[in-house]
């Protein structure tokens, strides 16, 4: 395995793909969003249980590639207990780490989630590991609609 | 040396004519397997795009002047080979278009509009890719006509005798792949045709996976209409076919309003062009239909009987290298098939497979190849999807198989 493949798919993220956390239906949610890549196909069902402005707890559901997968799981157990705004932060910065538009000191913040830096050398993967985060900002918007990381661009991929 | 014993088909002095397949991708040497998207184009092609705006450029059926003439006479020789190719009875039977897709969408628009009406019926098949399901359900909503879908076996084949039942008097067009993208499959299209035609249906076949792999003769299908694009049969991007019998194109109204396409224009009335130029308003894409012209005199020259009989041993190379992975399952295992891999593995997710692959040099396809539909059937999101072409050898098979377990090994 070359170095990069290496860096990508970091013992962390393998682990979380073989056993995500909190892969489960939240009965209880009081806030829920899907998300969808519909390049590769991945779907994600997420759960919030949002008690004055504090993120109680996170399930998802859904199906997708390792990095889609183990994005999602570290991303409930990073956001869980914390405040709406804190999530925002996170996902801020980490949007701003994949897009190598931070220095890797600022990185720090983000904890375990810099395991995820490697994506950064695969442009064509930073969405699997967005998917996740882009569906917690719509299930705390309280959005209705499936948010598709092609929202903008319409399902591109031929034959 | 890679000699194919039964074919006798020099794969190694074949590749050194494909300039792209002699580069390394992130220092490994390049194994192209994504030939059912695209692919790769043969010197001979590109020569002859740079012969023709080198030395040729000029617009057609309309200077009096030389290079315009060469060019109008390159543009229709193009036309000649693309008919005698395919066997149709006359050249004006044959349309430029940009691609499959354009051509079904011209075929939907052009005939659909005006021959089908609410209440009727046109049959698809499960397998479809999008490009020929989406322009129905389009004409479907335009003009009140339904759509009824004909499902398929595990094996990935059509279910003929389910086919049969959605028959009727209201069926107005079936619209079928010749070739299936994402399994493989090779429907028996001319006893579809047949059926279809008993019914008083008009049969549109999409060739985008079937032309650049079999020999297709459109007289003996007897299909009404056939479609292929360039690009996937070693030709230039962005230029396509359609046949279409001239009976019916003479009834069809015009697609696309514009120049070349007319006889006389008056703001009272314009006065259609014939065949085929009826249906190319505008300038077309001359180098493109010179180069698909000029990819046509190379599968000839190859065979496309051969061409056929080396990519079915390859086929078998393949399934069988692929079969031994532990884990693996193939989707699309029908008796008849094109040279197309498409499968799951149990703990690899095929996007991560394409991206670890793509390290050894190795492009595959991983998605839903614009088949969601046959993804909804088999219960799955996405294959990881190896197509074959001539120009690819066992050895490259043998070193994607054994990648592939490498990647397993990852996910362990």
């Amino acid at each position: 395995m070359t170095q990069e493949l290496r860096e990508l798919y970091q013992e962390m993220i393998l682990e979380h793909n073989r056993k995500p956390r909190n892969f489960r239906v939240l009965e209880k949610a009081n806030a829920r969003a899907e998300g969808y890549n519909p390049l590769c196909g991945d779907k994600l069902k997420l759960f919030l249980l949002i008690e004055k402005g504090l993120i109680k707890e996170v399930g998802f559901q859904g199906s997708g590639c390792a990095i889609s997968k183990a994005s999602a799981s570290m991303m409930t157990t990073s956001v869980a207990g914390k405040t709406k705004d804190e999530a925002e932060g996170l996902f801020d910065r980490f949007h701003k780490m994949l897009a190598g538009e931070i220095r890797s000191e600022e990185t720090e913040a983000l904890g375990k989630l810099t395991v995820f830096s490697g994506v950064r050398e695969f442009p064509t993967r930073v969405k699997c590991a967005t998917l996740a985060w882009h569906t917690l900002r719509a299930a705390m918007e309280g959005a209705e609609e499936v948010v598709s990381t092609e929202k903008d661009e319409g399902d591109r991929g031929f034959g | 040396m890679i000699v194919a014993e039964k074919s006798f088909f020099d794969v190694e002095k074949i590749r050194k004519e494909f300039p792209a397949l002699h580069q390394k991708v992130h220092g490994k040497p390049l194994v192209y397997l994504d030939n059912a998207a695209t692919t790769q184009k043969p010197k001979v092609v590109i020569d002859t795009l740079i012969r023709y705006y080198g030395q040729q450029n000029a617009n057609i059926h309309r200077g009096v002047y030389y290079l315009s003439e060469k060019s109008t006479d390159a543009y229709e020789s193009a036309r000649v080979k693309v008919q005698k190719f395919l066997n149709a009875r006359e050249s004006r039977e044959i349309i430029f278009v940009r691609g499959a897709t354009e051509g079904i969408n011209l075929v939907a628009q052009a005939y659909g509009r005006a021959f089908i009406k609410s209440g009727d019926e046109i049959i698809l098949s499960t397998m479809e890719h999008h490009s020929n399901i989406v322009p129905w359900q389009m004409l479907c909503d335009e003009v009140g006509a339904k759509l009824r879908v004909i499902p398929i076996n595990d094996e990935g084949e059509l279910l003929l005798k389910e086919y049969e039942k959605l028959l009727s008097q209201k069926t107005k067009l079936v619209a079928i792949g010749h070739v299936s993208n994402a399994l493989g499959t090779i429907n028996p299209v001319r006893e579809m045709i047949e059926k279809a035609h008993q019914a008083g249906a008009v049969v549109l076949v999409d060739g985008a996976q079937g032309a650049p792999h079999l020999k297709v003769d459109v007289q003996d299908l007897d299909c009404d209409f056939y479609v292929f694009s360039g690009h996937k049969a070693y030709a230039p991007t962005g230029i396509g076919v359609v046949y279409g019998k001239a009976e019916l194109l003479e009834k069809m109204p015009p697609y696309q309003g514009g120049g070349d396409m007319i006889k006389a224009v008056t703001f009272e009335k314009t006065l259609y062009n014939t065949l085929p130029y009826k249906f190319e308003a505008g300038t077309p894409h001359i180098a493109g239909a010179i180069g698909l012209g000029s990819a046509v005199d190379y599968l000839n020259q190859l065979g496309i009987e051969k061409i056929a009989a080396y990519e079915a041993e390859l086929l078998r190379h393949g399934t069988e290298t692929v079969s031994r992975i532990p884990g693996l399952r193939m989707i699309g295992t029908a008796k008849r098939k094109a040279c197309i891999l498409s499968f799951v593995l149990e703990n690899v997710h095929p996007h991560d497979l394409g991206t670890i692959l793509d390290r050894d040099g190795i492009a595959i396809r991983a998605g839903h190849h614009c088949a969601m539909p046959v993804m909804e059937r088999f219960g799955i999101p996405a294959t990881a999807r190896a197509s074959l072409s001539f120009y690819n050898t066992k050895e490259e098979i043998d070193y994607f198989a054994e990648a592939v377990e490498r990647a397993i090994d990852i996910f362990k």
